[in-house]
């Protein structure tokens, strides 16, 4: 009973260890992948390379003042950071970081309702941005918490529409079980069974959905500093403001998490028999999840910022859509009684069109030919 | 649509491995342009004697009223400049300078220049406030500094009032008293080809 406890507390320990040194971690490498992407070189004069710089940062930040607005909700107002970081650890605690430890699992957790469970933290996130923008009691926080919580709970709907498709295949909604769900041998050789092969086009989805979710680069006018000040974060400082800093790169590292557990099979990858076979799997969840950040770090480095509307629109008009016609899609697949075609033929031939559909997308658009060329006109808009 | 976002991202993915521009200040400085406005430098002569005669007109020059000078006579026995001022008091006020350079376009005597030096940091504003012996160029080696004495050290012999040095020295009158009646006397004279250039 002890032992169990302590297990428990070490399996804790860890999990907080590993997101809060990995949100240190991500902040600097952001820093650096974003200035070498621009041709500059990013932090380099705190520690080697720079990299005890986003720690001078934690302990600048912890030691500013404090400051309240005096309309500033007495309760609320301290409470939305913690309702927006507590949801993101607890959302990584169900999820497994390898297969074993000994005789333990490499996991907190295995509810047996774990991407639910996922889905359920990710909403009360809102929680947290719509009271932190409300409670400041100021405008431009207002605006960016509405904006922001609007923008949210229109892509949960498309991230959990995305998710239904893997559910359908794994048929659990344990974590453990659906990475359980992806082993199995290499389908033709090399291709590996993780669900971002049948599940492509939801595997967008739920990135793209995981972006907007964290209010990263493209979809990140609600925090932008030239559009809302600070957005929902305006009126915080100090330890506060910190809190939300690290609960957005926290959800960053929770989206990868949850994408790599349920699209790219977890801690699924090739092993070293016999040296440390505990070590292996955690590599490669890791690996994984750094591989989805920088990804994200690379959009933000590249796109400009989505407006509002456009960016609502492409959730509700673009995402929800596909995710169901997928969702069809697979449950055509996985429930049809087919007796000439064989089911491999029926994946091949769903796959082709899927990737012929998406390749399109690929095509140059040809624009019209205009009739003619524009008439010349002189300073003021009449043709000369 | 996603063709030109895949283009897009290879384009920040390339430029990742390309050379950064960044300067790596204060390792590493660039060169400045050769007239750089820089730190301003009161000059002198070879022979230790300062370039600057208090005209003032740096100070009316300036635009942002940064230059305070105050003059003074030479004496025979303290002589600090060539001809007959010099100047006491020279301040530079940096927190106002902005470094147009248009004292140094009214030097008449190109005592005023402006070197390369650009780090000029303070802590003050009192530090940021240039005295005369901040700003002086050193003595050249060998040398004596001023304060000269006529006696001792000889009459002033380059710069402009050097070869009419002699004149005023025997009488109270102003140099260019002096000068005219020289000439009248001499007739109209050749005129100095040779252009005393500062060094």
């Amino acid at each position: 009973m002890i032992w169990d406890l302590f297990i428990i507390v070490v399996k804790v320990v860890g999990v907080f260890a590993f997101l809060m040194l990995s949100v240190l971690f991500i902040i600097w490498l952001e820093r650096r992948v974003v200035a070498f992407m621009q041709t500059r070189i990013g932090p380099n004069r705190v520690g080697p390379f720079g990299i005890l710089q986003s720690l001078a940062d934690g302990i600048k930040l912890f030691f500013k003042e404090d400051v309240r607005p005096t309309s500033a909700d007495r309760i609320l107002y301290p409470l939305a950071p913690v309702l927006m970081m507590v949801p993101a650890f607890l959302s990584v605690s169900v999820l497994p970081f390898g297969d074993h430890f000994g005789s333990e699992r490499a996991q907190l957790t295995d509810l047996n309702v774990g991407i639910l469970f996922v889905l359920a933290m990710s909403s009360l996130q809102v929680y947290g941005i719509v009271l932190a923008g409300w409670s400041s009691g100021s405008n431009y926080p207002l605006l960016g918490g509405v904006r922001s919580s609007a923008q949210m709970i229109s892509y949960e709907i498309a991230q959990g529409l995305s998710i239904v498709g893997v559910l359908m295949y794994a048929g659990t909604l344990s974590a453990a079980g659906i990475v359980a769900a992806q082993h199995g041998d290499p389908i033709v050789g090399f291709i590996p069974r993780w669900y971002v092969v049948p599940q492509l086009p939801m595997f967008l989805v739920f990135l793209l959905a995981g972006i907007a979710e964290t209010n990263r680069a493209p979809f990140d006018l609600p925090e932008a500093e030239s559009e809302l000040v600070g957005g929902y974060h305006t009126e915080y400082s100090g330890v506060k403001f910190a809190l939300f800093f690290l609960a957005e790169y926290l959800n960053v590292i929770t989206v990868s998490a949850v994408a790599t557990t349920l699209f790219l099979g977890g801690p699924d990858g090739p092993v070293v028999h016999g040296f440390l076979p505990w070590l292996w799997p955690i590599l490669w969840f890791v690996a994984k999840i750094y591989l989805f950040i920088f990804l994200f770090v690379w959009l933000r480095a590249t796109l400009p910022r989505l407006r509002f509307d456009r960016l609502m629109a492409i959730g509700w008009k673009y995402l929800i859509p596909v995710a169901l016609v997928w969702v069809l899609v697979t449950g055509v697949v996985l429930t049809v009684n087919v007796g000439a075609i064989s089911r491999r033929t029926l994946y091949v031939g769903i796959g082709v069109v899927a990737a012929l559909l998406l390749l399109s997308t690929l095509l140059p658009t040809s624009k019209p030919e205009s009739e003619s060329e524009p008439e010349p006109t002189a300073p003021g808009g009449s043709p000369s | 649509m996603p063709g030109e976002l895949l283009k897009g991202l290879s384009v920040t993915f390339r430029s990742m491995f390309r050379k950064p521009n960044t300067v790596q200040y204060p390792e590493v400085k660039r060169q400045v342009a050769a007239r750089f406005h820089g730190r301003h430098q009161l000059n002198r002569y070879d022979d230790g004697l300062e370039r600057c005669i208090g005209c003032e007109l740096c100070a009316y020059a300036c635009p942002a009223d940064a230059i305070y000078v105050q003059g003074a006579d030479n004496t025979p026995d303290a002589r600090y400049s060539v001809g007959e001022r010099y100047a006491a008091i020279y301040q530079i006020n940096y927190n106002r300078c902005i470094f147009c350079g248009l004292c140094i376009e009214a030097c008449p005597t190109r005592a005023l220049t402006m070197t390369n030096e650009y780090e000029l940091s303070a802590d003050t504003r009192q530090d940021l406030v240039y005295d005369k012996p901040d700003l002086l160029a050193p003595v050249p080696a060998g040398v004596k500094p001023p304060p000269h004495t006529d006696a001792v050290d000889g009459p002033p012999t380059i710069g402009r009032y050097g070869p009419q040095a002699s004149l005023s020295q025997e009488s109270s009158e102003p140099v260019w008293a002096l000068q005219r009646a020289q000439e009248s006397r001499q007739g109209d004279r050749e005129l100095p080809t040779e252009e005393v250039t500062p060094k």
